[in-house]
């Protein structure tokens, strides 16, 4: 079975109709990752003989067919809870942890039938561009296996892109679902802030933290994001509010819809001038379908990324307390004292990139340096935030590119940090800022994706999916096969 | 320059970590280029601006004190290393250096 050629409705239907088996599919899904995995690397964990036995009962029981995604395998990335299953985040201090309950998502994609085949390799807790920053593996572009998957959720990007499963979940803190949906040629979905419960998400942002899908297809995403979304009673800053059906008025299309189109966001100067130029006729093709075009500004862009490393740092650098080398996770056996336990554990246990991001967000908290800079960067984004709200008053989504390059080479950049973190300005503003943004593809640059994104008002997710669908009906970007080609 | 070697190993001790020796100099020159940049918000204005700490302006989120089923005791142990009587073990605090905290 070849995902590629298949939405979830289309695989749904051909369970409903008997055609194939919970079982077989799963079995399939298994032989896709064998034959691609070893060059893809996407999966750091396979959970086989669960899933084959859930995929078995799903057929005894008979597949329901109002419940489009029961039955359907899923991948999840290896910073979210899966009951039993180990879950590293991509770091050393937790290679061997084995968590005892299910993150809220996990519990409900098992309510919908949903079947986890594995967990998927990321930048290690989330932090990073490219997922080079996994302790435990290197993974690959299906387009081009030279070059990175993007990051952080690389894996469960690469996964999706390379066919083996045909859906996964991301999380994203400053741009780790859309970018590197961007770079695989996906449609990656950042939902509002508290859309989706982070209970089980091992936090490292948690006022940016969102968890969120990556599909193939626009209906395939507002799919998997009704079952994951709404409120959690383990997740206080979840939505108290109501969860529609995201597919609702997905077809209805663009007519009369103000599309904005931010020129901060528009690197006219930049490299690969493919992108901009794709997302110029993108906005060209929404006019012909009746959208209206306007430009506007959201003038405080330039202050994402500095507001972004201050605020994302110091809330990781205080998260990562809990990894203590006591109660769960690496214990250093270089130990002499208490003290010796924290700090070995941790300095053997964390790599390069957390300890940079623990001392800046130490140093930004620190007495001294707390009203110039974690202060100073909580209110830039009330500013940055106020732009949004204001621009949404006059638009009813933005669309703009979600990077400013197409997937760079592995090893092209993960020896200077700062231009890792720069490469963020397009996807950090929308965290900070709370509001939901989908990153669909929308051309390519020399054979690589490149990715748009759909930016829209908070809680109306439904208006970016319907702005996304309507685009994918008229360009057939998404129906392009990723090529393997490159690599050792 | 805005930090130096000394200011990152004075951090790293608040952080609990440990910035080996040999890379305390590369470790040094790339934090202060990211403090660097991060220090570009010094020209914004921001003169009565309230700061925004959430993600979702939601205050006072209650619910229902009742009893629930916690989750098992044994269960919680499975990911400890060294355990003793019910507890985790860990070194002696104060016979062979405490914590400096």
């Amino acid at each position: 079975m070849n995902f590629l050629a298949h939405t979830l409705e289309e695989l749904h239907e051909k369970l409903v109709n008997k055609e194939l088996t919970a079982v077989e599919l799963m079995e399939s899904v298994y032989a896709n990752i064998e034959e691609t995995d070893e060059r893809v690397g996407a999966f750091l964990t396979l959970n086989k003989e669960e899933a084959l036995a859930a995929a078995r009962e799903a057929d005894e029981q008979g597949i329901d067919p109002d419940n489009v995604l029961s039955g359907l395998p899923v991948g999840i990335k290896d910073n979210i809870s899966t009951k039993g299953i180990r879950t590293t985040a991509a770091s050393k201090i937790l290679e061997e942890f084995v968590p005892v309950y299910d993150a809220t998502v996990v519990e409900k994609l098992k309510q919908a039938g949903m079947i986890s085949v594995g967990k998927l390799n990321l930048d290690e807790f989330a932090m990073g561009g490219s997922t080079e920053n996994s302790a435990l593996k290197v993974t690959r572009n299906p387009w081009d296996l030279s070059k990175v998957p993007g990051g952080s959720s690389g894996g469960s990007a690469a996964a999706v892109a390379a066919g083996q499963i045909p859906v996964s979940l991301g999380s994203d803190t400053g741009g780790s679902i859309r970018q590197p949906a961007s770079f695989t040629g996906l449609v990656g979905m950042k939902p509002t802030y508290g859309r989706v419960s982070r209970y089980g998400l091992i936090a490292f942002g948690s006022s940016l933290d969102q968890i969120g899908p990556f599909t193939r297809t626009v209906k395939d995403n507002a799919l998997v994001l009704n079952v994951i979304s709404g409120t959690d009673d383990r997740d206080g800053t979840s939505y108290r509010g109501d969860t529609p059906d995201f597919t609702e008025g997905i077809e209805e299309g663009v007519k009369g819809l103000r599309i904005g189109v931010p020129k901060e966001y528009f690197h006219e100067d930049a490299k690969e001038t493919a992108i901009v130029e794709s997302v110029r006729a993108a906005l060209e093709l929404y006019k012909e379908m009746g959208a209206e075009i306007v430009e506007v500004s959201l003038p405080h862009s330039k202050y994402g990324i500095p507001a972004y490393y201050i605020i994302a740092s110091s809330e990781a650098s205080s998260n990562l307390q809990r990894f203590d080398g006591i109660r769960y996770g690496y214990r250093s056996e270089n130990i002499g004292s208490l003290e010796d336990i924290y700090v070995k554990s941790r300095s053997e246990g964390f790599g390069l990139e957390v300890k940079r991001r623990i001392m800046l967000g130490t140093f930004s908290l620190s007495s001294g340096f707390y009203d110039a800079h974690f202060k100073k960067a909580a209110q830039a984004r009330t500013l940055i935030r106020q732009d949004f709200e204001k621009t949404f008053e006059d638009v009813d989504v933005l669309v703009a590119p979600t990077t400013t390059s197409t997937a760079f080479e592995i090893g092209g950049k993960i020896d200077d940090p700062l231009a890792m973190y720069m490469a963020d300005v397009l996807t950090v503003p929308v965290n900070l800022a709370g509001v939901p943004s989908l990153s669909i593809p929308c051309g390519f640059s020399e054979d690589m994706p490149i990715g748009m994104q759909i930016i829209g008002k908070h809680f109306d997710e439904q208006t970016i999916y319907r702005t996304a669908y309507a685009y994918e009906k008229a360009t057939d970007h998404h129906e392009k096969k990723p090529s393997f080609k490159g690599g050792e | 320059m805005a930090i130096n070697e000394e200011t990152v190993k004075q951090v790293a001790k608040l952080a609990k970590l440990e910035i080996e020796e040999e890379s305390i100099h590369t470790f040094t020159k790339e934090l202060d280029r990211i403090v660097d940049m991060v220090e570009q918000l010094e020209e914004l204005d921001t003169e009565g601006v309230e700061g925004t700490y959430h993600g979702l302006p939601q205050k006072n989120v209650w619910r229902e004190d009742k009893v629930q089923q916690g989750t098992d005791r044994e269960a919680l142990f499975k990911n400890v290393k060294t355990r003793k009587d019910g507890y985790i073990e860990v070194p002696a605090m104060f016979d062979n250096g405490g914590s400096e905290a």
